[in-house]
């Protein structure tokens, strides 16, 4: 990897550890690793259940802190950030997408949307209208007022990629985000994050699945805390 | 101040999505209000009516009783205030602009009045002619007493408006006969209305003349227990006269040094004085009966907060991954909790005070209930702080959740 590509690249793992400590006993769920993601990259983790991915999700999320090991997102360090900087971070820099989809249940898809928002401080009638177009780019432009529980899994999927886009985030993070869907409907959502990343959004995505990691341009399998392989590939649709 | 009306936002939203739960929640808060505002506007509303009534009486009036201390009552020794003793503080006593005496039939025996058919038991007070100067009243219908009717021992009296009634007495009842006890008795005056205190009628009465009182008694004897009621001249001189009488009455009573007074001698700010202690009392007791209930309020409200919390913590997961900061969090539910408190303490007022104008309007001769500005905003600063002491464990709870673990939480 050249220089110059380690310096624009959006994100940078350093030799990351985390280390959990269970009694005495301490495990390593990531045991060094070392990445740089290049804007407009679309990556897939892949990795057996316990191989480190959701640890590296939740790091790469600012969920959570490396024990040991430097991380620099977007230009800033986020090792040595306290609590507070670290949630304005994901509120700025990071769009999160779950298999479980994680919509507040007692908030419209509308609020849904505009809840990140809030915490930029921008006045209600301004959220409504940047939230209430994000909707419409998803294609939910007359679902905006329905519960979650009123949606299909497509469409609260469709919500929260909605939601987490809504404040231009540097980097969207998906953790298994056809998971909970039919196949078909995981097709539609596959087409729609293509198409995010054809629009030059930055993508990184954990799945185990084979036909969804095909999706991507870039596949990074974990085993042991540790990058097993690191493949480029063609993306194929 | 944006995170502010933000968790103001989501908290009032957050209320009426369990719009019965917190209604339950706060039922704590909304019984202790609600109680607190109906006993003190009940009796404030006592309190104010009294304080008028006793404005009326006069602040430069002394009233004097006998008091038999509790050792001698235990002897069977009753302590008098006499003619004589009445007759001394004349004499001797400087500053004195008027002095009646008040001989209460009542203590002795219940006068039963009786006018054709109607029978009725009421105050029978045998007065001197200073009377109605010292305690302000006139009267509104015909004469009072005559120096001559005092002399004479005539048998006519004053009457209060409540016995018109009470007697079907003539609207102008001047002239007519009635019997007090075996006595005809000629009705020459009505005294204006007073109104009541504490839902006792102030016009239930008959005043005769103090010679004539003791006729009727039936007895001339001379050690009659009787108040005595005088006016000072000087308001200034009021506490010298207050001790010269003292002086007086424990010399005629042959008290020595050290012993208590068999009497005592007040003021009509002592009156009032004393009704506001048992004022204050009642306002303590029922302070300290809120506290309680706040108390439990308030660990009602915050039993349901860590239930809700709980409840949440995926909810709270996912506003942390979207970008709350722990202070957003905290203020959200401490809000939250703050609000249910308040609405709370909202409809307890409005409760208090429709129980309490109900009660004062039901009871008859009940003063109208008042609901004072401090004892409003006092319940308000209550559940203000209620809300913020018991919100804060489970708003500290909610904020130092962990994103990831709250986010896994099913």
């Amino acid at each position: 990897m050249s220089a110059d590509s380690q310096e624009s690249a959006i994100i940078q793992l350093r030799d990351v550890y985390r280390t959990y400590l269970m009694g005495d006993q301490s495990l390593d769920a990531l045991a060094g690793v070392t990445l740089n993601i290049q804007r407009n990259e679309y990556v897939a983790v892949v990795g057996s259940s316990g191989s480190g991915k959701s640890t590296l999700m939740n790091i790469l999320g600012c969920l959570d802190r490396a024990s040991k090991g430097n991380y620099v997102l977007n230009g800033t360090d986020v090792g040595d950030m306290n609590e507070n900087e670290l949630a304005k971070v994901r509120n700025r820099q990071i769009g999160f997408v779950f298999q479980s989809f994680n919509l507040l249940g007692r908030a419209s898809a509308l609020k849904n949307v505009m809840q990140p928002l809030v915490y930029r401080g921008i006045p209600i009638a301004e959220r409504k209208e940047i939230a209430s177009e994000a909707l419409v780019k998803v294609g939910l432009g007359d679902r905006m007022d329905h519960l979650p529980n009123e949606l299909s899994g497509g469409q609260r999927q469709r919500v929260a990629i909605s939601r987490a886009l809504v404040g231009n985030p540097a980097i969207l993070l998906a953790d298994e985000p056809t998971g909970n869907l039919d196949s078909k409907t995981s097709r539609e959502i596959m087409h729609l994050i293509d198409e995010l990343h054809d629009q030059g959004q930055t993508i990184i995505m954990v799945t185990h699945e084979a036909d969804i990691a095909k999706h991507c341009n870039r596949v990074i399998s974990l085993e042991d805390g540790k990058v097993a392989s690191d493949v480029k590939q063609v993306k194929s649709r | 101040m944006n995170t502010l009306i933000e968790s103001l936002r989501s908290a009032l939203e957050s209320i009426r999505a369990h719009a019965f739960r917190s209604l339950l929640t706060s039922l704590g808060i909304i019984i202790g209000v609600t109680s607190v505002i109906a006993v003190v506007s009940i009796v404030q509303g006592m309190s104010h009516t009294i304080n008028a009534q006793f404005a009326g009486l006069g602040s430069n009036s002394l009233t004097l009783r006998s008091h038999t201390p509790f050792k001698q009552a235990m002897q069977g020794k009753f302590a008098k205030l006499t003619d004589s003793d009445m007759r001394a503080i004349e004499r001797q006593v400087d500053g004195i602009s008027h002095i009646t005496p008040v001989l209460y039939a009542a203590s002795g025996r219940r006068g039963g009045v009786t006018y054709r058919s109607q029978t009725a038991n009421t105050n029978v007070m045998g007065i001197g002619p200073s009377y109605l100067r010292v305690n302000g009243v006139y009267p509104q219908l015909g004469r009072f007493f005559t120096p001559d009717d005092e002399k004479r021992r005539r048998l006519v009296c004053a009457i209060g408006e409540d016995l018109i009634e009470k007697l079907e007495l003539p609207k102008d009842p001047i002239g007519e006969f009635f019997l007090i006890g075996s006595d005809w008795c000629k009705i020459v005056g009505v005294i204006e209305r007073r109104g009541e205190i504490l839902g006792f009628s102030q016009d239930d009465f008959i005043l005769l003349p103090y010679a004539t009182s003791r006729r009727i008694m039936g007895t001339t004897r001379r050690d009659l227990d009787i108040q005595v009621q005088l006016l000072v001249d000087d308001m200034n001189r009021l506490d010298e006269v207050k001790t010269r009488v003292r002086r007086v009455l424990r010399k005629e009573h042959n008290l020595k040094a050290g012993q208590p007074d068999d009497f005592k001698v007040q003021t009509a700010e002592q009156l009032t004085e004393s009704f506001n202690a048992v004022i204050d009392t009642i306002t303590a007791v029922s302070a300290g009966i809120v506290g309680i209930s706040l108390l439990v309020g308030g660990i009602g409200i915050m039993n349901i907060m860590l239930v809700s919390v709980t409840e949440r913590t995926r909810e709270i997961g996912i506003l942390k991954a979207l970008g709350a900061t722990r202070n957003d969090i905290l203020l959200q539910f401490l809000i939250e909790a703050l609000l249910l408190s308040l609405i709370g303490g909202l409809v307890g007022v409005a409760l208090g005070y429709g129980l309490g104008a109900l009660v004062s309007t039901m009871l008859p001769g009940f003063p109208p209930a008042v609901v004072p500005l401090w004892a409003v905003s006092l319940s308000f600063g209550f559940c203000a702080a209620v809300g913020i002491i018991f919100g804060i464990v489970p708003a500290a709870k909610a904020s130092q959740l962990d994103p990831i673990d709250a986010l896994r939480y099913e």
